[in-house]
């Protein structure tokens, strides 16, 4: 597949924690016209549509039902992946590699705003086993976020340096929804939400949406002068029952990175990989990613931030939009690693961009405590 | 040209109106096992799975986690699709993808519902916009309703011919082992029973049921090696709607620009001499007269007579639903796969009791959404 | 001029009735019954899964043997949970959540601790479960797990 399928054009809202002027189709509006705008694309021009949203979020059951219009789906082929936006992605390019499609258009929206964040995810618990041990997505992420650091030895100031890495690269994020110069005793007393996770390290709950345009490699140049090369994609699940696991580890994401690398013949990620967007939906996550994705050895994650390598001006800069932590549209947000990975390496991240960014990462999860896990390597480079 | 792909299995539960001897995943599981006998394959030779069903029937937020307990998708890319009734369908094109990209060899499809576990309709009712439609419409049979009147009163297709196709329905399903509703029924008593939602009876109408489905899909190479005959996949279609029911253009369906494109993809030029039999989705007795029309297997208006001269019955010379099709069995995320599982296992010579003689070509339909349509052509020759 | 955006509040209310299957049935019966904690075997990875499972989703094999486990075992981790949320939280904040390995099991239960200061609590601590007077069939059946008295 490698350099088959590109991304020709990106876009994306600001995030907000409530966007009440615009409803779901109205967002997708908004980003699929700037789409066009800035690829010259029609609706005449997208074959294809696949979108990624949740009915528990929207409170709808066919959630894809309220975008069809504004992406154009009349009289086309329209799907829904109900999972994180990194995996429309990947449906997306299928499609395209099958032979039958051109161009896919690829869109995420989410409004956080309009539900009742902890409820939704408590019902992701099974209702036989856990659901009214009243557990969701923060207080069994800080299970993880205990285990993994009781396991390797990372201090909760070792994880604050997450937040103030990220939320600081955020203030050149004009989409970011939260964003600050903070310092990581600001952070350490930013006060627990579920020990050891504090406020400044959980991501908001943000409303927004995302949207790309894929195109097969004879036709991108109707697009863009700047395509972003799909070269290498990954991704697998893991078990279920968070005590199945060791949550110190992510196998799942282990295997989704080796697939992804060896796809795109990535030897040393480390060295080969110039910027990397990541799931940080909590600032733990970040480094465990990271030290999974091999960025570095097991436990170093924070050294990677303290020696420089993943900030803004290392070798290896890592969220340089700020992450998850700064904007969180559930589904969505994966989408918005993808690209701002895109953005990236076609020199267009403004304020945040990376000189010279050739081959970048970007990462997905969905699920509890990394239950799935999606990786992709881009480059500006066939 | 897109890579040739086949279905090289598939297995299914036995359907009924409440399984309460298994929970989720312990269904899901069933079929998962009957597929991979069928195919004789393990868990193991599967690359990938993807898996569907819809949230609200059930209450389980990122239901492919929990379902992950019995899908066999544990360390595994695994994708979740949902788009209401066309589910199956859906996800049987998800699979057909991840095949013709030529990244993976074999690919597990699964539909699922439990819907003994809630009230299906209530589910259904917040399909529509919260702010406009969801306070007016009734589930499901309003929008049939509203059609099947249409077409009735456009043609004089009387109430006697409609209930002619839900006794032949139910009749075929007494041929099927995996049947939900194996019924003896006269005309008299589908017109006798209750009126549901004018001109639909308690009887034309599908149940809801308990099931799940499993169908392997498999690139060419591993196709051809597969222990069972394979059935070529020759069209896969998606055609949507708008999403708003007072948009939809009555005269104007989906299914018959699906089909149409099938057609073409599939080089089928007379679809009532080429096709052998079509599995075709159902949700209440007039589809199987109106909805063949938009098949083009007769003209406008022909349907009636296509039951009063039994062309569309087992001893025809075009059966539909062999199977008893959606009236007969209605778990909703798998009721599309069914579909295509049905369509394939009369490729294969497999149907057991439901065999139609000679089958070469067949077609499966999918439906949901805002009058969403997927057609699926499947042939014995590659 | 900014008018103010409409805003439809309602909730979905839907009803729902889930099978727990044999297995969690039986599960749920030792606890009520024996007060017996219980897990299954996987015939291929030997791992003895807790709560019981019909099968092992790694192995994708069915289990086939029942497994006395703990009562008692060791937390693996935990959580002390500050936010409020009485929608869904059985207890008031700050609560304990915690992974749970009983002893004989290769899995962690989750659940929550009772009878311990949120601050007292300890990875490596054992606990036992309590179990609740008037079992119904749900995993609350063990109202939580309390710090294994040392005298």
């Amino acid at each position: 597949m490698s350099g088959q399928v590109a991304i020709v054009g990106v876009a994306q809202t600001r995030f907000q924690s409530e966007k009440r002027a615009q409803n779901y189709a109205e967002l997708v509006h908004e980003v699929v016209s700037e789409l066009f705008r800035t690829t010259g694309a029609t609706h005449d021009d997208v074959d294809n549509i696949v979108s990624a949203s949740s009915d528990f979020w929207d409170g709808r059951t066919i959630s894809n039902m309220a975008i069809q219009d504004v992406v154009g789906a009349y009289m086309k082929s329209e799907s829904k992946v109900s999972s994180d936006g990194t995996l429309a992605v990947l449906y997306g390019m299928m499609r395209i590699l099958s032979g039958q499609y051109k161009t896919t258009l690829v869109v995420a929206h989410s409004k956080g705003s309009e539900g009742v964040p902890n409820l939704i995810a408590n019902a992701a618990f099974d209702p036989i086993y856990q659901r009214q041990l009243g557990i969701d997505g923060l207080s069994t992420s800080a299970l993880q976020a205990r285990r993994y650091m009781e396991k390797y030895g990372v201090s909760e100031e070792d994880v604050a340096l997450v937040s103030v890495k990220n939320l600081g690269n955020a203030r050149k994020n004009p989409y970011a929804q939260v964003a600050g110069e903070f310092t990581v005793e600001e952070v350490m007393q930013s006060g627990y939400l579920a020990e050891p996770i504090k406020k400044l390290e959980a991501s908001p709950i943000s409303d927004g949406a995302c949207a790309l345009l894929l195109a097969r490699e004879d036709i991108v140049d109707r697009f863009t002068d700047k395509p972003v090369w799909l070269k290498g994609v990954g991704h697998c699940q893991d078990s279920y029952y968070l005590g199945d696991r060791d949550l110190a580890e992510s196998d799942a994401l282990a295997v989704a990175a080796r697939r992804a690398y060896t796809m795109a013949g990535i030897d040393d990620p480390r060295r080969e990989i110039d910027v990397a967007e990541v799931y940080d939906a909590f600032a733990y996550q970040e480094l465990m990613w990271t030290e999974i994705l091999g960025f570095c050895p097991r436990g170093e994650g924070a050294e990677l931030i303290r020696s420089g390598v993943s900030t803004m001006d290392g070798t290896l800069p890592v969220n340089p939009s700020g992450g998850v932590l700064a904007a969180h549209a559930v589904i969505v947000a994966g989408l918005v690693r993808v690209a701002e990975a895109a953005l990236q390496l076609r020199g267009e991240a403004g304020e945040h961009q990376i000189p010279g960014a050739k081959t970048a990462l970007a990462h997905g999860s969905f699920g509890y405590c990394g239950h799935m896990h999606c990786v992709w390597i881009l480059s500006n480079e066939k | 040209m897109p890579k040739r792909v086949a279905i090289i299995g598939s297995g299914q539960t036995d359907h009924t109106s409440r399984r309460a001897d298994v929970n989720i995943p312990e269904l899901i599981k069933e079929a998962v096992d009957r597929a991979l006998v069928d195919a004789e394959l393990t868990i193991d030779d599967i690359d990938a799975v993807v898996i569907g069903n819809m949230e609200h029937f059930e209450g389980i937020n990122l239901s492919d986690m929990w379902a992950s307990e019995g899908s066999g998708a544990v360390m595994k890319p695994a994708m979740k699709i949902a788009t209401g009734g066309t589910t199956g369908a859906s996800v049987a094109a998800c699979a057909y993808y991840h095949c013709a990209s030529g990244l993976f060899d074999r690919v597990l499809a699964i539909g699922w519902e439990k819907l003994s576990e809630s009230d299906t309709t209530t589910g259904i009712i917040t399909a529509f916009d919260p702010i406009v439609e969801r306070l007016t419409l009734a589930g499901a049979v309003g929008g049939l309703a509203i059609e099947a009147n249409l077409y009735m009163t456009s043609y004089g297709i009387t109430q006697e011919q409609v209930a002619k196709a839900a006794v032949m329905a139910r009749k075929n399903a007494q041929r099927n082992p995996h049947a939900h509703l194996k019924l003896d029924l006269t005309v008299e008593q589908v017109l006798n029973s209750p009126m549901i939602a004018y001109p639909i009876h308690y009887l034309d109408m599908c149940p809801t049921s308990d099931g799940a489905c499993a169908v392997i899909f498999a690139s060419e190479d591993v196709a051809r090696k597969s222990a069972n005959p394979p059935a070529w996949v020759k069209a896969a279609v998606c055609r949507h709607n708008h999403p708003y029911i007072g948009d939809v253009d009555w005269r104007k369906s989906t299914l018959e620009s699906a089909a149409i494109e099938a057609y073409r993809l599939a080089g089928i030029t007379h679809p009532r001499r080429e096709l052998d039999v079509i599995e075709l989705y159902d949700p209440a007795s007039f589809a199987l007269l109106s909805w063949i029309e938009s098949l083009h297997i007769c003209g406008p208006g022909e349907g009636g007579k296509m039951i009063d001269t039994g062309a569309i019955t087992m001893e025809g010379d075009i059966p539909v639903n062999p199977s008893g099709g959606v009236i007969s069995t209605n778990p909703i995320g798998a009721t599309a796969l069914i579909r295509v599982a049905e369509a394939a296992l009369q490729i294969q010579g497999k149907a057991g009791a439901r065999q139609v003689e000679g089958v070469r070509t067949a077609l499966a339909t999918g439906f949901g959404g805002s009058y969403w349509s997927e057609v699926f052509i499947l042939g014995r020759a590659s | 001029m900014s008018e103010e955006i409409i805003v439809r509040r309602t909730a979905l209310r839907i009803p729902y009735s889930w099978a727990a299957g044999a297995h969690a049935t039986r599960f749920y019966r030792e606890i009520a019954d024996r007060r017996r904690i219980m897990g299954t075997r996987c015939p291929r990875c030997e791992r003895v899964l807790v709560p019981a499972r019909k099968s092992c989703s790694r192995c994708f094999q069915d289990t086939t043997e029942w497994v006395e486990v703990g009562p008692a075992g060791v937390v693996t981790s935990f959580t002390i949970v500050h936010y409020s949320e009485p929608r869904i939280q059985p207890m008031e904040p700050p609560f304990a959540v915690a992974l749970i390995r009983l002893d004989g099991a290769d899995t962690a239960l989750i659940h929550l601790l009772g009878e311990v200061e949120p601050s007292e609590v300890r990875t490596g601590m054992r606990v036992e479960p309590v179990f609740a007077d008037e079992p119904k069939g749900r995993i609350l059946d063990i109202r939580y797990f309390k710090p294994v008295s040392v005298d």
